[in-house]
């Protein structure tokens, strides 16, 4: 175990994902990294003032698993991909649908003024 | 291959959309286009996934999108502003749970000759995440909600150590999976591990550290979307998912400044008042001085500035609009009012910036500890309801206080302050406070809204 068997699992993923979307080891970790810095730039500019509306608001946005769901779900063949699938889908709908609302709904209360 | 190139010119844009989208959080003109922003990303990604090519069975997944999806609206739209806190918290163990299920059902269809070992690891990771940040979330949702069984963290024994041990094994369990990545079937046992410990280290957790440990749970949700985000080889769960794990990072260090104890102390320390530190009889016995509603009202006469510092009571007692009518009522006779909010105030981050904005205070009005306590000697008056741990001076005059070194607000400098509490009654920490039997002030005995609501109609006979 090792540096080794990661740069080998790096080659193999890189080889394994030849086909359209599969994004590179290499590639993905970059984007991570960079994602997170850019994630701190912003997060630490929002007041205080609107750190629940931060959690609501982040917290719809950590329902992007849906998408995985809908591939999970939408796989149209086998039996467990489809099952765990449609309640992966059902959870992260109502976190997106439920995270959203919820979040303008509190906003839309730091709009109105005396 | 030119359709695949569209999806993923499609994700980017979810990305960039959801990066504005936060953007617009840094200031309340913007926020409700940012959230909107952030929706649209949404959209967009999953217009995009829809037309993906492995996707056929449409019909489920217009099944769940509309079971999802109505159950979603209906929480969101139904409920109460306070319970705002335990809204989100369960919303984030969903989001969890939904990383167990994808990260599971692609670790099964996966051929198992492709199964590399950062595929391995990445699965294992979400599951284990994921789990945790379900299970823990539903602790949380029990404990705000208040339902009897959690209003107490359960007790059991050796609680330390069985947290010790889940969590050796959840790492044996991770690293064994990823070595030997043929035998997928480690996932399930790690999930039921990591399921357990999501339990046992969020139920010790009492009322007023919540707010930390749900910033930390919205930071695992993102990390778990992040990870699921690794095991698709998908850009954009990767980048949504490490946002939000940034964002819920950043939250919990704010917290755990704002009541300067560590992470690790809040989550696996217990808070108990220092050997021989004095007793409330000690600490209150005959320096209590409690004020009747037109005591009270007589005190803002002639008043020039005046402050007022919310807190958790004030929320359970559902008196931010009453305290709103206060403050219009001051303002009309000539009074500044601020509101000091502390940022552990509450069950969650801004909570009492949500209730305040909630009863339509004008958000201006509503300050940090840093801006209101350099003028708080020239205060006239500090209200002081639902609070109690985050204006104690001890905080700051007594380093043996299991609060020392906690930033409060410095309410004891005010000329006089008045404090709304239904009794005596210890906050959190569990220790009497020295601010209700210093000279300066009054204790005002009621309700939260009635005490207010009486005192408003004292003022308007002056």
């Amino acid at each position: 175990m090792g540096i080794e068997t990661l740069l080998f699992a790096a080659e193999e993923a890189a080889a394994a994902a030849g086909s359209g979307s599969a994004l590179p080891l290499m590639a993905a970790i970059t984007v991570f990294v960079l994602a997170i810095f850019v994630g701190f730039e912003i997060i630490t500019k929002i007041p205080p003032t609107l750190h629940t509306p931060l959690m609501s608001g982040s917290n719809a946005i950590s329902g992007i698993t849906v998408v995985g769901a809908i591939l999970a779900a939408g796989a149209g063949q086998g039996f467990w991909a489809p099952t765990l699938g449609l309640l992966a889908l059902i959870l992260a709908t109502i976190n997106v649908v439920g995270g959203f609302l919820v979040t303008n709904r509190m906003l839309e209360m730091f709009r109105k003024k005396k | 291959m030119e359709k695949q190139s569209l999806i993923d010119l499609a994700y980017l844009a979810a990305a960039v959309l959801f990066i504005f989208g936060l953007k617009g959080l840094t200031h309340p003109r913007s926020a409700v286009r940012g959230n909107l922003l952030g929706a649209l990303g949404m959209l967009v990604a999953v217009v995009a996934t829809l037309v993906h090519q492995d996707v056929v069975g449409y019909g489920l997944i217009i099944a769940g999108a509309v079971i999802g999806g109505t159950i979603g609206a209906v929480l969101a739209v139904k409920i109460e502003m306070t319970a705002m806190p335990q809204m989100v918290a369960l919303f984030n163990g969903f989001g969890g749970g939904a990383s167990v299920l994808v990260a599971g059902a692609e670790l099964i269809t996966k051929d198992p000759s492709e199964r590399s070992i950062a595929f391995a690891l990445t699965a294992l990771l979400a599951g284990l995440i994921g789990a945790v940040t379900f299970w823990g979330s539903l602790v949380a949702f029990a404990k705000l909600q208040e339902y009897q069984a959690f209003k107490k963290p359960i007790q059991y024994p050796a609680q330390q150590w069985i947290n010790a041990a889940l969590g050796a094994l959840v790492l044996l369990l991770l690293v064994l999976g990823t070595m030997y990545p043929q035998y997928a079937w480690i996932y399930l046992p790690l999930v039921l591990v990591a399921s357990v410990l999501g339990f046992t280290l969020v139920n010790p957790i009492g009322g007023a550290d919540m707010p930390v440990v749900i910033a930390l749970l919205n930071s695992y949700s993102g990390l778990a979307a992040c990870a699921t985000g690794f095991v698709l080889e998908n850009s954009v769960l990767i980048i949504a998912g490490s946002l939000v794990g940034a964002s819920g990072v950043i939250l919990t260090q704010i917290m755990c400044k704002a009541m300067n104890r560590s992470l690790v102390h809040v989550l696996f320390g217990v808070l108990a008042p220092a050997e021989g530190a004095p007793s409330a009889d000690e600490v209150y016995g005959g320096k209590i001085k409690a004020a009747t509603a037109e005591e009270v009202a007589l005190l803002y006469d002639g008043a020039r500035r005046a402050v007022i510092v919310p807190g958790y009571g004030m929320a359970v007692a559902q008196a931010q609009h009453a305290v709103r009518e206060l403050a219009d009522l001051l303002e009309s006779r000539g009074v500044e009012v601020e509101y000091a909010i502390h940022p552990v105030a509450g069950r969650m981050p801004g909570h009492m910036n949500v209730l305040l904005a909630e009863a339509e205070v004008p958000y201006e009005q509503l300050k940090e500890p840093g801006d209101v306590n350099p003028q708080m000697a020239q205060t006239d008056v500090a209200l002081v309801i639902g609070a109690n741990d985050v204006v104690n001076p001890d905080a700051r005059n007594n380093p043996a206080s299991p609060i020392a070194g906690m930033p409060i607000i410095d309410v004891d400098k005010a000329r006089t302050v008045v404090v709304v509490k239904r009794s005596l009654s210890p906050g959190f920490a569990g220790i009497p406070n020295p601010l209700f039997a210093m000279d300066n002030t009054q204790m005002y005995f009621a309700d939260g809204k009635k005490a207010i609501l009486d005192l408003v109609a004292a003022l308007k006979d002056l």
